[in-house]
This record gives structure tokens, C-alpha cells and sequence, in this order.
């Protein structure tokens, strides 16, 4: 009994840790796609952070440094994107997509050309990586049942970058919602053309949404690479930025919902990495690549109407011309 | 979103200026945005310390400059028209496939499964046709899947493509891995296929005449790419199917009142390109690996986007831009040969290079192009200052 507790307990603890990318991720998506500009490209945004960080990490042996690095390569790209999709109304798929694969292969490149280990940055000493924060009073609660473990084993040590991600899905909730700018933001994904009317610029808010969405891919590919892991390895976002995405439209564009769709989503990754040759009763062995791939059919099913209905911003990828 | 790729961006008649001739729009500045993809391109090689002169000397004697290279260049050339055709299809009616690479895996798939059923069977010449159709049908029936959704669920093609990528490549870790490996084997691969199951190669077929030549991956796939190639053309600007899917892309409004329903359109012209993109497992399963493994699409999927966009949708711009990658393939692996700071990814970025200036930006120049060619002809109004 206290052993299956144990297992959730630490279960739950990595569903956190690996949700965290998703996080940051899925809230860059949203600001993103709200107002109208389909991001593919978190994928690709977050591969360039997480080099540019593991790199700077690497060179400067500083942590801070290495987190502007991250924040503002990934940054550049999403400019890059607003540059394509906004002032010259290109395809915003197409401009994604490209991203993601300057992103997979100049990554690759540069990793090689600067450090000779196939992609990979070398391996970085805790002084220059973000590390866990024990919260306060952990060890001495560890000793309490239940609750004790929870705080001990699920809630403290984790890295700063968890805390704050979680802290940005309300942060998220509150500017989309709430502000003045949040209302302009949704406005704009919903019909340019009022917005335009009442006097604001169309370009400006999208471009602030797109840059926003820069900064939390760079926080997350950052996070991967100085703080999850010491060091870049190749390809290392593995396709988390596509997950994260499905979960923004499992989340219908909604901070709370997109959290739970990522943590149910990290939930799974952590389940499939634990139940990987286990034999459960009744069920047996559940094949790893059907956990897996359950994130992907899930968002298939609810974007095609079977569980509720997803309804994306309606301006989404259509560019706004001014006039006729 | 065909649209875009089709109007001429904000530059154009009203503002008093001249529009481009046709042969600026579609033949000279798709050249330039290439142009300025390699420019960026060779930056980079600075950046990394090298010579891009050189580069581009040793890819281009790596891929056209002996027998070997040539081969390998038409070999890779036969996937990126398969892919390129796939992705041009769903264009034309207004689609962005970006499943290529699923469909192509899956449609492996159909491929390996006929040829494991029937090659101690059946003779090579009916063996090749049904390995086509089973290309044909394992990846048209996975494009379908989504076209559904799209035309009759209202999901959004982009999405659901992306997500059947991944389901694709899981679907295919789980066969290889649990079923069709070979039984007393370490590596995820289904057991050689007899002489039956594959196609030949060129070199085979030269042997045949009393020729010989060097022996590389290109095989009789090629021609079956072309007869593609001249295949869709037709359908496209010569059938009543391809004038709806053109019609479709163009305007969908329009097309539903000239009687043409959207939904058959999404669907017929899904199934077509996922079949095309199925034809890449043809050529690597069947002509090449001769048995069924893990990874053989390689990309070539997310290549035939830029293959697609380069070659504005048209056949023999589609073949022309796979020249150029198989050029770029064949030659990116001798240059990383020839240059260890250079790794063979290096034809990946560049491809996104491409990918960014000929489609998201395709349009970048045109208003500066749309100014010169005013000031050159001397006749038109002063120019106009952009807008925006």
C-alpha cells in the first residue's frame, strides 16, 4: 500500500517535470493563436533556445546568461515569423514549418562545427545550470505521512522553471482575460477589422503576441537544456512542441484547459516510461507506442467534433489586409 | 490559403503601378528567392569558418560529377517528385498536406506487407503493379483519414497531418518492433525479399544491353515518377476532377456554385496525394532496402513542402526542384564527407531556407521588383511608396 502510494506519489512528481516544457509551450501558443497567428513553429523555437542556452551555458559557464541566450534566440524567430505572417501576409503554416526546419538542421550544424560531438553540447557543471529548489521545511515534513510525502517528494524540488510555469498559466489566464491588452488580444484573432476601426494597429498587437510567445518557447527551451538536462542534445525537444500545441487546441485555447490537457499529456509520458515492459493485470502489457500516441489520437478525436467541440479564434491564420 | 500563394500581395494594379509580366512572377522571382535561401545558406557556412565557394564546388562534384553521385542524385530525385507531386496536389485545391511523411510511411507499409505475402508467389512483373497499388492504397487510405475530418468533422488539415505523422511513425515502431521482425533478429527488420519482390536497379538494367555502369540505389522507380509527373499534369489542367480541385482552391465559394461539392474535392484530392506520397516507400522499400525497416522516409516528406513551393506547384517545376535536392542530398553527404565541421544536416537547414523565402516569404520582393521593373520601363507613374 505505502509502496503503490510511493509509486504515484513519484509519478505525479515526473508528470510535473516533464509537463513543464508543455506548459511554458502550450501559454506560447495561446497568445500566439488568439490573436490569429497559427504557431507550428513552437517546436522549432524551443530546439533554437534550448541550443542557444546550452551553448552559452557551455562558453560563459553562466546560467543567466545562457537564459537570455535562449529567451532571445527564441525570440528572434518568433519575430522572424511575425516578419513573414504579419508584414508580408505569408502563409503562417508554411512559415512554421520552416522554422522548425531551420531550427532542426542549423542546430545540428552549428552543434558539431563548434563542439566536434555529433550536435551535442558538452555536459555542464551544476554551477552553470538552474538546479532543483528544495522548499522550505521538506525534509523535516518528509517524516509526516501522506502529506509529508506529497510536500517532500511532489511539491519541493523541483526546479524554478516548474514553479514558474505553473505560475504562468494564471498569469496567462489574467493578461488574456482581464486586461485591457488581453481583450485587444482576443479581439484582434477574432476580427481584425473592428480592432482596426477602433484605431488600433492590427501589426502592433500581433507582433506583441507573437513576441510574447518567443519569450516563454525561449523560457522552455532553456529550461531543457540547462535545467532538465546538462547540456543540448540533438533533436532534443523530440517533438514536445507538437504535443504542446495539440494541447493548447485540446485546451480549446484556454490557459486552465491547456494545463490540464499538458499535464494529463505529462501524466502519460511519465506512465509510459514506468509501465515500459511491466505486466498489468487483467490488461497485460500495454504496448509503450499506444501511451505514446495517445496525446496525438485524443487531439485528432476532439478537434474532429466527437468529445465537445473545438473552436479555434476566427481570424486564425487568415492575414489582415488593410484595405482594398 | 491557396490565395496567397496566387495574388500578388498588396502591390498591384490599384496603386497605379504596373503589374509584373508573367515571366517576372513566375519565372524570375522564384529563381531569386532560391538564390537569396543559398545566399543565407552559404552565410552559414561562414559562420562555421568555411569556404562557401568550395562547398558549393564539392556538392556539385559530389552529386554530377561522377557516374556514383549522378546515380544517387536521381535516386534521391525520384522521392523528392513523389513527395513534391503529393504536396502540389492538395495545394491546388487549397490543402496543405504536411502528412507526406506518414503517408509515406504507411504507405511502405503496403508496399512491404504485399511483397512479404506475395514475393514467393507471384512473378515481378505482377508484383510490381500490385506493390504500386498497395502503395497507392495504404497511403491514399491515410490521407483520406484526415481529408474526412476536414471535409465532413471540421477539423483542421495542418493539425490533424501533424498528428498523423506521429501516429504513423508509432503504428510503424510497433509493427516492426512486435510483428514483422524477422524472428532471432536484434534489429527491427522484416526478412529479405526474394528476387521477385524487387525492382530492379539502373544499373541491372544497363547490364541487361551489355552496359555496365556503377552501381548505385537508382532504380526503375524513376520512370514510374516521370509517367507521375506527366500523369498529374494532365489530371490537373486536363481532366473535369482537376479543373474542380483547381476550382476548389481558388475559390471555394465560387466552385459550390458552379456545382462542384468541396468535400469530394478534399477528399479525391487527399487520396491522390497521399498515394503519391506513398510512392516513396516504393522506391525505398521496394527498390533499395528490399525489406521492410524502420525510418525510411527520412524526411523526405517534410522535403517535398520545399520541393513543392520551389517548383510553384507544376510538374516540371516540381521535377527541376527535385534535381536541385537531390543535387543538394547527394552533395551535402560528400560535403560533410570532405568537410567533418560541415554534418550533412547542413542540407536540412537549407531546405528550411527555402521553405521560409520561397513560400512564407515568397512575396517579399515583389514590390521592390514591381518598382524596378516600373522605373526600368520608364512609362510608369512615380513610384509608390509602400504603405505599410
Amino acid at each position: 500500500m505505502a509502496d503503490t502510494f510511493l509509486f504515484i506519489v513519484l509519478t505525479l512528481d515526473a508528470t510535473l517535470r516533464v509537463s513543464t516544457p508543455l506548459i511554458l509551450c502550450a501559454m506560447a501558443g495561446l497568445f500566439s493563436e488568439r490573436s490569429g497567428i497559427i504557431d507550428i513553429s513552437l517546436e522549432g523555437k524551443m530546439l533554437m533556445a534550448a541550443f542557444a542556452a546550452g551553448t552559452v551555458a557551455a562558453m560563459t559557464g553562466s546560467p543567466w546568461l545562457a537564459f537570455f541566450a535562449g529567451v532571445g534566440v527564441a525570440s528572434l524567430m518568433a519575430l522572424l515569423h511575425g516578419f513573414a505572417c504579419i508584414t508580408h501576409k505569408g502563409n503562417q503554416v508554411v512559415s512554421g514549418i520552416a522554422i522548425n526546419i531551420i531550427a532542426s538542421g542549423l542546430t545540428a550544424v552549428l552543434g558539431n562545427a563548434w563542439f566536434k560531438r555529433g550536435g551535442q553540447t558538452p555536459n555542464l557543471s551544476s554551477e552553470s545550470r538552474f538546479m532543483p529548489i528544495e522548499l522550505p521545511f521538506a525534509e523535516q515534513a518528509g517524516s509526516i505521512p501522506i502529506v509529508g510525502t506529497v510536500y517532500k517528494e511532489m511539491i519541493s524540488g523541483h526546479n524554478g522553471f516548474v514553479y514558474l510555469a505553473l505560475a504562468i498559466v494564471p498569469l496567462t489566464w489574467w493578461v488574456i482575460f482581464r486586461t485591457r491588452f488581453g481583450l485587444r488580444l482576443r479581439a484582434v484573432g477574432e476580427n481584425p477589422m473592428a480592432v482596426d476601426t477602433a484605431g488600433l494597429s492590427v501589426t502592433w498587437l500581433r507582433y506583441r503576441a507573437v513576441m510574447i510567445c518567443g519569450l516563454l518557447t525561449g523560457i522552455a527551451g532553456t529550461y531543457l537544456a540547462i535545467a532538465q538536462n546538462a547540456g543540448f542534445v540533438r533533436d532534443m525537444t523530440a517533438g514536445q512542441g507538437y504535443i504542446a500545441l495539440a494541447a493548447m487546441i485540446f485546451g480549446k485555447w484556454r490557459p486552465w484547459q491547456a494545463l490540464g490537457a499538458c499535464l494529463m499529456f505529462g501524466l502519460l509520458d511519465a506512465v509510459a516510461i514506468r509501465l515500459q515492459g511491466v505486466s498489468l493485470p487483467i490488461i497485460g502489457e500495454v504496448p509503450v507506442q499506444l501511451i505514446q500516441v495517445l496525446p496525438y489520437v485524443l487531439t485528432v478525436v476532439l478537434l474532429a467534433g466527437f468529445i465537445g467541440k473545438a473552436v479555434a479564434p476566427k481570424a486564425i491564420g487568415v492575414p489582415y489586409v488593410k484595405e482594398r | 490559403m491557396k490565395g496567397q500563394y496566387d495574388g500578388a500581395g498588396d502591390n498591384d494594379v490599384s496603386n497605379g503601378t504596373k503589374p509584373l509580366p508573367r515571366w517576372i512572377d513566375i519565372g524570375l522571382i522564384p529563381v531569386i528567392n532560391v538564390c537569396i535561401a543559398l545566399l543565407v545558406s552559404g552565410l552559414v557556412i561562414m559562420v562555421i569558418g568555411e569556404d562557401p565557394w568550395e562547398a558549393v564546388k564539392i556538392m556539385i562534384h559530389g552529386a554530377l560529377g561522377y557516374e556514383e553521385g549522378i546515380g544517387y542524385t536521381l535516386y534521391y530525385t525520384t522521392n523528392f517528385i513523389f513527395t513534391g507531386l503529393a504536396v502540389a496536389v492538395a495545394f491546388h485545391a487549397g490543402l496543405f498536406n504536411i502528412g507526406g511523411e506518414g503517408q509515406a510511411y504507411i504507405g511502405g507499409l503496403g508496399v512491404g506487407l504485399a511483397i512479404l505475402l506475395f514475393d514467393t508467389s507471384l512473378p515481378a512483373f505482377l508484383l510490381i503493379p500490385l506493390a504500386i497499388l498497395a502503395a497507392a492504397l495504404f497511403g491514399g487510405i491515410y490521407a483520406a483519414i484526415p481529408a474526412y475530418l476536414q471535409a465532413y468533422r471540421g477539423s483542421h488539415i495542418v493539425i490533424t497531418t501533424i498528428m498523423f505523422n506521429f501516429i504513423a511513425s508509432a503504428i510503424m515502431v510497433y509493427l516492426m518492433v512486435n510483428v514483422l521482425i524477422k524472428p532471432g533478429q536484434q534489429s527491427p527488420e522484416s526478412r529479405e525479399f526474394s528476387e521477385a519482390g524487387q525492382i530492379p536497379f539502373i544499373h541491372e538494367v544497363f547490364d541487361w544491353v551489355g552496359i555496365e555502369i556503377t552501381h548505385t540505389p537508382l532504380n526503375l522507380t524513376i520512370v514510374w515518377a516521370v509517367i507521375c509527373c506527366v500523369a498529374l499534369w494532365f489530371f490537373i489542367w486536363r481532366s473535369k476532377w482537376g479543373y474542380e480541385i483547381r476550382a476548389v482552391g481558388f475559390n471555394e465559394t465560387a466552385s459550390m456554385y458552379a456545382g462542384v461539392k468541396p468535400a469530394r474535392v478534399i477528399m479525391l484530392s487527399m487520396i491522390i496525394s497521399g498515394a503519391l506520397a506513398g510512392m516513396v516507400g516504393l522506391n525505398e522499400i521496394m527498390g533499395v532496402q528490399h525489406r521492410l525497416l524502420l525510418n525510411f522516409t527520412a524526411g523526405y516528406g517534410f522535403t517535398g513542402i520545399a520541393v513543392s513551393l520551389m517548383g510553384r506547384n507544376h510538374p516540371f517545376g516540381i521535377v527541376l526542384a527535385s534535381l536541385l535536392f537531390g543535387v543538394l542530398y547527394q552533395g551535402g553527404g560528400e560535403l560533410a564527407f570532405d568537410m567533418p565541421t560541415i554534418t550533412r544536416e547542413m542540407v536540412v537547414a537549407i531546405q528550411g531556407f527555402v521553405i521560409l523565402f520561397s513560400g512564407a516569404l515568397a512575396y517579399m520582393i515583389t514590390p521592390w521588383m514591381t518598382r524596378l521593373y516600373n522605373r526600368m520601363q520608364g512609362s510608369g507613374p512615380a513610384p509608390v511608396e509602400a504603405e505599410s
